[in-house]
C-alpha cells in the first residue's frame, strides 16, 4: 500500500493576445516621442492620464487629445519593502501616486534618484526619460520620475486627489 | 418586498496559511455542513446556493463553482456565483437573502471561500498591466497611499494604526476559528514589526488564509421555527464607483458613504452610533478602521481616529468593531466579507462565546472590496421589526 | 412575481476585435441599449454584469468595465462570474424584491485572445481531469460519440445543423460566419476531435452585449413593444462527466418546466448550443417538438463571444419579438463542460 496522496501541483500556463485599445495605444506612441498625451472628457473636461477610453463619470469616450506636462506633484506616496514575484523595481523603492500638471487625476509610478526619506507629499517632480534608442510605445519609456528641484506644491492645490 | 429574511444557520472553517487537510470541496463541507447543523437541516433541505469567491486565478481552477456544486448538494438546483472582487463575500450574502425577499426560494445556502495557498495571492494581486508598469505591490501597495492621505488629512496620531492592529489582534485569541493568533501581542511588538508599505507595517496588515464561511438563509415563517433564534436581515446596501476618475476621493468614497445611508434608512435606523450595538467591518489593514468609523456615519469627518484612541472600538467600548479579530487576523479573501457578515448575525444570536458583546440585538455586517470602490453591507438584528 | 420585461438589446460580435480593448468595445453598446430603453441612465436602478477573469487572462477583470457604464454617482452593481444570461437572472431577482424597478444588464469578453478551447480545460476537475488538459472540443467530442451511439443520428445530421444555421445566419447582422454550403461540404473537412469537426464547434469571437429590463407598467411606456419574461429558472448537472448521462440535460428539462415553456406554444427558440449535437440535444430537453424553428439568428455557431452568448440569446429573440416576428419564444443559456449548467426562459411580446 503506497503513501496516500495529499497534493498535486499542475503548472499552468496561459497565453493571452493583449490589445491595448484606442486610447492606450495613442498614449503610447506618444510616450515614444516623450510626449504624454491625456484624454479630454466632453463632458466635465477632464484630463485623463493614461486615458482610458472612456470617461469613468461620465460614460463618453475621452476622444480629444490633449498634451500634459512631464512634470508634476506627488501627491501621496509608501515606500514599498515586501517582496513580490512580478515588481519591476528593486526593493525598497518609492511608489508614488503622481499628478501631472493639465491632468485631472494622479497614476501610480516611482520615485528614484532621491534619498528615500526625501520622498513627501507636495514633492514636486519631473519625467527620466530612458535613452532615445531605448524609447518605444511603452510605459517604460519613462524610467522614473525624479525631484525637479521645484519649491514644494501648496496642499491646497493637490489635497483632493490624495 | 415580498418576505422577509432570517439567518438561521452559521458555519465556519478554521482559518490557517495553508488547509492542505482538505481539498477545495472539502473546505467548504466544513463550513457548509456547521451552517447545516446549526440550522439542523439537511442538504435536501435547500432550494439554491448562491456561491462567492475572489478571482479564480487565486486557486487556478475556472468557474470553480461547477466543480464544486454536487459537493455542496447542487445536483438539479440553481446556482449562483457571485465575484464583486473583495466585497464579494457580502455581496454573495446580499444576493442570496434577496432571493428569499423575493420570495423565490424557502431556504437558501450561501458560502464564501478562498483557498489562496493552492496559488499565488501576492502576485494575483500584483496586477501586472500590459502596457502598464508592475510598481503597485499587491494590495497594500494600493492602500498605503490612501493610509498617509488620510494620515494627513485627520492629523491623526500616528500610532492609530498600531492600536486597532492590537485590538484586533487581542480580540483573535478570543475566536477559535482564527488564523493568527499571536502569544504576547503588544502594543511595542506591532511598533517594531518590519514596515512593508510605509506607513504600514507587517503587524498592521493581514495575512493570506485558506478558509471558507456558510450561511442557510430562511423565509421567515420558516426562520421562526427553526431551533436556534434567527438573525433578522433588517437591511442590506450596496454601491459601486469606478476605480480613477478625476475628482474621486479615495479616502472617504462616497460609494461607502451613500451604501451606509441607505442601509440605514432601509433599517428605520436614525442614529448609528446607538442604535447599532457592534459592527464587523472590513480592515485588512489596521488604519481603515479609524477611516471606515468615518465613512460608515459613526464619527465627524476627520475624527474616526479618535474612536480607536479612546478605545471606544474595543470588546468593552461603546462600539466594539472586529469583536472576532476581524480581517487582520483571518483572510480568505472571497469569504472574508461574508465572515464579517457571519459574525454579526453570531452576536444577535448570541452565539459569539468568548468574543460576544454583551446584549448585543443589532449589528452591522460591512465589506468593500477593488480600489475601496465596492461596498456591499448589513444590518442584522435579533428583532424582526 | 411582478411582471418584468425586456426593453431593449444591443449586441456588437467581430472575428477578431484588435484595435479596441473591452472598455472600448462594451461602451457604444451599452450606449445603445440605454439609449434604446427610453430610461435616461440616472433612472436606470441596478447594474449587474457577467464576464470571466480567466477568459480575459486577468484578475479583476470586470472592474475596468465599470468605466463604461458611468458609475457616478455611486451605482448599485454587482458582477457574477458568469455568463451574462445569469447576470439577467440575478437582475430579474432584484427587481423581483421591489427594491428597484429597472436594470442594466451587460457582458463581454474576448475569446478570440486566448486559445479558448484550452482555458475551458480548467473548469474540470482540477484534481484529476484538468491536469490532463482536455480541450472543451475533446470533451464535446466525448459527449457527441455517446450521443450519436445511443441515437442512431449521424455526422451528417449534425452537418445539418451547422448548414442551416449559416443559411439563417445570412440574415443577422451580428453573425460572424454566414452563407450557403452544403453538408458534403462540410464532411470533407478533417475531424477537430472525433466525430468533431470545425462547422460542429462554435466559431469563438469578441464582443460585448448589453440589454434594459423594466418591471410593470413603465415598460410599456418607454417602448412600443416590451417583450415579458414569462418564467425565467436555472439548474446545474453534477460535474463530474462520468457520472451523469452526456446524451441528455436534466438541468434543461428541470428549468424548462419550471420557466413554464410547455404551458402555450412556443413560436421560436434560440438555444446555446456550441456545439452541433448540442442542439439536438436541448431542442429535446426543453420539450421542443415538430417545426419550432431553432435559431433563426444562427445561434453560437455562426457567433460564440463566451460570457455574452447567452445573454445573446435572450436578446436576439426578445429583438424579434419586438420587431414582430413571433410571440412566444423560448431562450437558452449553457455553462459548464458538455452543458453542465443550463438556464431557460420563456418570453412573450406585448
Amino acid at each position: 500500500m503506497g503513501e496516500s496522496i495529499k497534493s498535486v501541483v499542475t503548472p499552468v500556463h496561459l497565453e493571452y493576445d493583449y490589445s491595448a485599445g484606442t486610447a492606450t495605444s495613442r498614449f503610447l506612441r506618444g510616450l515614444a516621442k516623450k510626449k504624454i498625451v491625456g484624454g479630454e472628457c466632453p463632458s466635465c473636461q477632464r484630463v485623463y492620464v493614461p486615458p482610458r477610453g472612456s470617461c469613468p463619470r461620465c460614460a463618453v469616450p475621452t476622444a480629444r487629445e490633449v498634451a500634459v506636462s512631464d512634470h508634476g506633484t506627488v501627491v501621496t506616496f509608501s515606500i514599498v519593502r515586501v517582496p513580490s514575484e512580478n515588481l519591476d523595481f528593486a526593493l525598497p523603492y518609492a511608489c508614488v501616486s503622481v499628478l501631472l500638471d493639465g491632468a485631472g487625476l494622479p497614476f501610480f509610478h516611482v520615485v528614484q534618484r532621491c534619498p528615500l526619506e526625501e520622498v513627501r507629499m507636495g514633492m514636486r517632480v519631473k519625467a527620466r526619460w530612458v535613452d532615445d534608442e531605448k524609447l518605444g510605445p511603452t510605459i517604460a519609456s519613462i524610467e522614473c520620475f525624479v525631484p525637479s528641484g521645484e519649491p514644494d506644491a501648496d496642499y491646497e492645490t493637490y489635497k483632493e486627489h490624495g | 418586498m415580498a418576505e422577509r429574511c432570517g439567518v438561521v444557520g452559521i458555519g465556519q472553517t478554521k482559518y490557517a496559511a495553508k488547509r492542505i487537510d482538505v481539498s477545495m470541496p472539502g473546505l467548504l463541507r466544513e463550513a457548509a455542513l456547521r451552517a447545516l447543523e446549526d440550522a439542523e437541516l439537511g442538504w435536501k433541505d435547500i432550494d439554491a446556493l448562491v456561491i462567492g469567491k475572489a478571482p479564480d486565478t487565486f486557486e487556478g481552477c475556472m468557474l470553480p463553482e461547477l466543480y464544486l456544486s454536487d459537493a455542496l448538494g447542487g445536483t438539479g438546483k440553481p446556482v449562483l456565483r457571485v465575484h464583486t472582487a473583495g466585497s464579494v463575500g457580502g455581496s454573495t450574502a446580499c444576493v442570496a437573502a434577496s432571493l428569499i425577499e423575493a420570495g423565490i426560494h424557502d431556504r437558501v445556502l450561501t458560502i464564501a471561500y478562498e483557498k489562496q495557498s493552492e496559488s499565488n495571492a501576492m502576485w494575483g494581486l500584483t496586477i501586472s498591466p500590459p502596457f502598464g508598469v508592475a510598481v503597485v505591490a499587491g494590495a497594500g501597495g494600493f492602500f498605503a497611499p490612501i493610509v498617509r492621505g488620510y494620515m494627513r488629512r485627520s492629523g491623526a496620531p500616528e500610532d492609530t494604526g498600531i492600536r486597532t492592529a492590537l485590538k484586533d489582534r487581542q480580540n483573535a485569541h478570543k475566536n477559535p476559528y482564527a488564523h493568527l493568533q499571536i502569544d504576547d501581542v503588544s502594543y511595542d511588538m506591532i511598533k517594531d514589526s518590519p514596515m512593508l508599505w510605509d506607513p504600514i507595517r507587517y503587524l498592521e496588515t493581514c495575512p493570506s488564509s485558506d478558509g471558507a464561511c456558510a450561511l442557510v438563509l430562511a423565509r421567515s415563517d420558516l426562520a421562526k421555527k427553526a431551533p436556534r433564534p434567527p438573525a433578522w436581515v433588517r437591511s442590506t446596501a450596496m454601491r459601486s464607483e469606478p476605480t480613477m476618475f478625476a475628482g474621486r476621493d479615495t479616502i472617504n468614497p462616497l460609494a461607502g458613504r451613500t451604501a451606509a445611508k441607505d442601509l440605514y434608512a432601509k433599517a428605520g435606523i436614525k442614529n448609528p452610533r446607538n442604535e447599532i450595538d457592534c459592527a464587523e467591518i472590513y480592515v485588512p489593514f489596521s488604519w481603515f478602521e479609524a477611516m471606515w468609523m468615518e465613512n460608515l456615519g459613526f464619527a465627524p469627518e476627520g475624527e474616526g481616529w479618535k474612536m480607536v484612541q479612546e478605545g471606544a472600538t474595543a470588546l468593552g467600548g461603546d462600539m466594539p468593531v472586529n469583536m472576532s479579530g476581524g480581517v487582520l487576523s483571518s483572510n480568505p479573501i472571497g469569504a472574508s466579507g461574508m465572515i464579517r457578515f457571519a459574525e454579526a448575525a453570531m452576536q444577535v444570536r448570541s452565539q459569539a462565546g468568548a468574543h460576544q458583546v454583551e446584549g448585543a440585538k443589532t449589528a452591522l455586517g460591512h465589506a468593500y472590496g477593488g480600489g475601496s470602490q465596492y461596498f456591499s453591507m448589513w444590518i442584522v438584528s435579533s428583532e424582526i421589526a | 412575481m411582478r411582471d418584468v420585461a425586456i426593453v431593449s438589446f444591443a449586441q456588437s460580435n467581430c472575428a477578431k476585435e484588435t484595435e479596441r480593448n473591452e472598455v472600448e468595445i462594451l461602451l457604444p453598446v451599452v450606449a445603445e441599449a440605454v439609449k434604446a430603453s427610453g430610461l435616461p441612465r440616472s433612472e436606470i436602478g441596478f447594474t449587474c454584469s457577467g464576464s470571466s477573469d480567466f477568459l480575459q487572462g486577468q484578475p479583476f477583470a470586470f472592474v475596468m468595465a465599470l468605466d463604461a457604464v458611468g458609475a457616478w454617482p455611486p451605482i448599485k452593481e454587482s458582477h457574477v462570474e458568469q455568463d451574462g444570461a445569469w447576470a439577467l437572472y440575478e437582475a430579474w431577482v432584484k427587481l423581483q424584491t421591489g427594491e428597484v424597478d429597472s436594470a442594466l444588464v451587460y457582458s463581454f469578453g474576448k475569446s478570440a485572445a486566448g486559445d479558448l478551447a484550452e482555458v475551458l480545460a480548467l473548469t474540470l476537475d482540477p484534481y484529476c481531469v484538468a491536469p490532463l488538459w482536455p480541450d472543451a472540443d475533446s470533451i464535446a467530442a466525448l459527449q457527441a460519440r455517446a450521443f450519436l451511439e445511443k441515437t442512431g443520428k449521424t455526422e451528417r445530421d449534425l452537418a445539418e445543423v451547422a448548414v442551416r444555421s449559416r443559411r439563417d445566419a445570412k440574415s443577422n447582422p451580428h453573425a460572424v460566419l454566414k452563407g450557403d454550403v452544403t453538408a458534403d461540404e462540410l464532411l470533407a473537412a478533417p475531424y477537430v476531435s472525433s466525430p468533431l469537426r470545425a462547422h460542429d464547434c462554435p466559431i469563438n469571437c469578441d464582443g460585448a452585449t448589453a440589454m434594459v429590463i423594466v418591471a410593470g407598467e413603465r415598460a410599456k411606456k418607454v417602448v412600443p413593444r416590451p417583450v415579458w419574461i414569462r418564467g425565467i429558472d436555472h439548474r446545474v448537472d453534477p460535474p463530474a462527466l462520468g457520472v451523469r448521462d452526456l446524451t441528455r440535460s436534466p438541468s434543461t428539462e428541470i428549468a424548462a418546466g419550471k420557466a413554464g415553456v410547455g404551458r402555450d406554444r412556443i413560436d421560436f427558440a434560440e438555444i446555446y448550443a456550441p456545439y452541433t449535437h448540442q442542439e439536438l440535444i436541448l431542442k429535446e430537453a426543453l420539450g421542443l417538438t415538430g417545426g419550432v424553428t431553432i435559431n433563426p439568428s444562427g445561434g453560437a455557431l455562426v457567433a460564440h463571444t463566451l460570457m455574452s452568448c447567452g445573454l445573446n440569446r435572450i436578446g436576439d429573440a426578445a429583438a424579434r419579438i419586438m420587431a414582430g416576428k413571433g410571440d412566444r419564444a423560448v431562450a437558452h443559456a449553457t455553462q459548464g463542460p458538455a452543458l453542465q449548467q443550463n438556464l431557460v426562459c420563456v418570453l412573450e411580446g406585448e
